[in-house]
């Protein structure tokens, strides 16, 4: 009897935990990328050097909320248009030669939004500003263009989070037809703790980690710009304030971020280069294996706390 | 047998068998979970429901007698058993069990008078696909075919009675489900006579790692749901259409919504123009017109049961709520605490 009301009386912070992440996390997380991408667009200059600083501020402060899949960013591939990674078909590259070859006249920020979301974003800037070959063509109008959509993009985005976030506040209210329990609202934030811890280990370490007889260094996010770790441990440490937010005494997954986070910055592999030597492998395998850790530590210790667990469909699998 | 089971057998199946309009017309079959107990559901087309019928553990989808208030449930690959459920009383009427060394593989279908029920099954060391055939009088077996190929899941009969099966060339492990032929899986969805004799068979060559796995009818054409087993970073269709004599169209949605479904249909159901396919682990559905465009994507979390209704579709989801979809909304119709399972099954 005293557990069940201490469950029921434990069942009702759920809101309080999801307002957190609202207000603390992602509401601020957009409104940061939102400035960090409007300074992009007001460097008034195309050359590389000047523009680098504010892409790499800019691509900083979408890591802090990249893992955030719902709401403004799903609709019309917004976050794909934000960052397309990774290219498995290096589609993004073929639509950027196109256009850097078409007439510069023809360039408009509108006309950007209708190109493909692979030529877009911080992954067609990473492009034009660290170019691997010589551009075949001035990128100026291009890198203009591109700067301005993404500026758009998260405007839009931090202005989504505005009703978005509503949606999330008033989870189980009458006439919230997105979230119907209070506890929706949490479970849709739980599963993006899940899922993007699931993707730093499986694609931004998988990616680059590839197999111990051919580790793919070339492959990581940001490499052409110098961030394959950076990605990582910035996305890490998002993922813990997500989790610190949902869930502040979660200790032992607070530790199990922090653990992992240690060892990517113990890295000192900018690039992670260094995963083609045998012993450098081991070590990204080491992390890889740490933030998979992390990820059930996390499922198993904020589910029960939050009172919600992952999709019921979407872990079955049939 | 006992001569006591006998009797009652003997009883149960010469008692009158009420109909689904004798049980309140139920528009859907549908499996459920509530707290730790498992159910099946006659839901009403507005999502409420009419009877649950505890079941002994997970179910996966059913197949429903098209008259008789008559239902087989079946459990989740990979299955032993499945059970014959009398949806006026609640009661099982026959627990099937495949032949030894072989597995009910989660779906089935009834013949259109209902005398005759189809199951899809796998040899359990190899995988290798049989559609088991049963009398429904009694439900007792009477043969199985080949099904052409390995790991059959859903299969649909066609108004004439021919049979479509897809087989998802997925070979697993009989005791633990894991995926043993990855590199080399080839997925096909074959048409057979409504005696087992195979009469066509597609392939998807340059997509063999996407396993062909429900399907729904649209008239003459087969719709069918995929789920990509290679490269997730790889953007491939999960829908597909084949009018058998013609080539298949594969439906792929807009780039900027490649990677929504995250490369997995879990449910596919079809109206005259539309076609729905429904993503759990994408938290989304699509809807298609029936050229294959994609013309609606809506967001749900652990969305996966579809089926047609008067109106559009009807699609429930694993946290308790039951939505109509249409290319203009999804608007929800009920919700409760029943977590719904992977398929929503149309009656009539």
């Amino acid at each position: 009897m005293r557990a069940t009301l201490l469950a029921l009386l434990l069942a009702s912070p759920a809101l309080a935990d999801t307002a957190t992440v609202v207000t603390d996390h992602a509401r601020p997380g957009y409104a940061a990328f939102d400035e960090a991408a409007q300074r992009l667009a007001d460097v008034e200059s195309c050359d590389a050097q000047a523009l680098r600083p504010a892409f790499q501020a800019a691509y900083d402060a979408w890591m802090a909320v990249e893992h955030l899949h719902l709401g403004p960013a799903e609709e019309d591939g917004r976050s794909l248009a934000i960052l397309f990674w990774p290219d498995a078909k290096g589609t993004g590259a073929k639509a950027q030669d196109a256009l850097l070859q078409s007439d510069p006249q023809t360039l408009t920020t509108d006309g950007m939004a209708q190109q493909s979301v692979a030529a877009r974003g911080l992954a067609g800037l990473e492009r034009l500003l660290y170019p691997a070959e010589p551009l075949p063509a001035d990128p100026c109008p291009l890198i203009q263009v591109t700067v301005d959509d993404l500026a758009r993009q998260a405007e839009a985005l931090a202005a989504g989070w505005g009703p978005y976030g509503d949606d999330l506040l008033t989870a189980g209210q009458p006439g919230n037809t997105r979230f119907l329990k209070p506890e929706e609202a949490t479970q849709a934030l739980f599963t993006q703790l899940a899922t993007g811890l699931e993707f730093i280990a499986d694609r931004r370490i998988g990616r680059p980690l590839g197999t111990f007889d051919k580790p793919r260094p070339d492959l990581a996010e940001g490499h052409a710009s110098g961030r394959a770790l950076a990605n990582i441990t910035l996305s890490l440490q998002a993922l813990r304030g997500l989790a610190a937010s949902l869930s502040p005494d979660s200790s032992k997954t607070l530790a199990g971020f922090d653990h992992a986070i240690g060892l990517a910055q113990a890295l000192d592999d900018p690039n992670l280069d260094r995963v083609a030597d045998p012993q450098g492998w081991l070590k990204l395998e080491i992390l890889q294996q740490a933030v998979r850790a992390t990820r059930d530590t996390a499922v198993a210790e904020l589910g029960p706390a939050l009172g919600v667990d992952l999709g019921f469909n979407s872990q079955d699998g049939d | 047998m006992q001569r006591r089971t006998f009797l009652a057998t003997l009883a149960a199946s010469l008692a009158p068998r009420m109909t689904w309009a004798d049980v309140g017309a139920p528009a859907y079959l549908a499996a459920g979970k509530r707290g730790e107990n498992f159910f099946l559901h006659g839901l009403t087309s507005t999502g409420t429901s009419l009877f649950r019928i505890a079941l002994p553990g997970r179910g996966h989808a059913a197949a429903a007698h098209p008259r008789l208030a008559e239902a087989v449930a079946f459990a989740r690959r990979p299955g032993t058993f499945a059970l014959v459920i009398d949806c006026a009383t609640g009661e099982t009427r026959h627990r099937l069990t495949p032949p030894d060394g072989m597995q009910f593989n989660g779906h089935g279908a009834y013949s259109l008078d209902g005398s005759l029920m189809m199951t899809s099954e796998v040899v359990a060391e190899t995988s290798e696909g049989r559609i088991g055939l049963w009398d429904t009088a009694r439900y007792t077996r009477l043969a199985d075919w080949p099904s052409q190929g390995i790991g059959p899941h859903e299969i649909e009969r066609l108004s004439d009675g021919r049979l479509a099966v897809a087989n998802g060339g997925i070979k697993t492990d009989p005791v633990d489900r894991s995926k043993l032929n990855i590199p080399d899986m080839r997925p096909n969805l074959t048409l057979l006579s409504p005696d087992g004799t195979p009469l066509d068979q597609i392939e998807l060559p340059d997509l063999r790692q996407n396993s062909i796995r429900h399907l729904a009818l649209m008239g003459d054409t087969i719709a069918f749901a995929m789920q990509w087993e290679g490269d997730p970073s790889e953007a491939v269709p999960q829908l597909g259409l084949w009018t058998p004599g013609t080539a298949p169209i594969l439906c792929t949605p807009p780039e900027a919504q490649a990677f929504t479904m995250q490369g997995y249909a879990g449910s596919i159901a079809a109206t005259k123009d539309r076609i729905l396919i429904t993503s759990p682990k994408g938290g989304a559905l699509m809807l298609f017109d029936a050229k294959g465009t994609n013309v609606a994507t809506h967001h749900r979390p652990d969305l996966c049961g579809a089926a047609a209704s008067s109106a559009g579709f009807t699609v429930t989801d694993g946290q308790g709520a039951i939505w109509a979809a249409s290319d203009d909304s999804l608007t929800p119709l009920a919700s409760d605490q029943t977590q719904w399972d992977n398929h929503l099954v149309a009656l009539g």
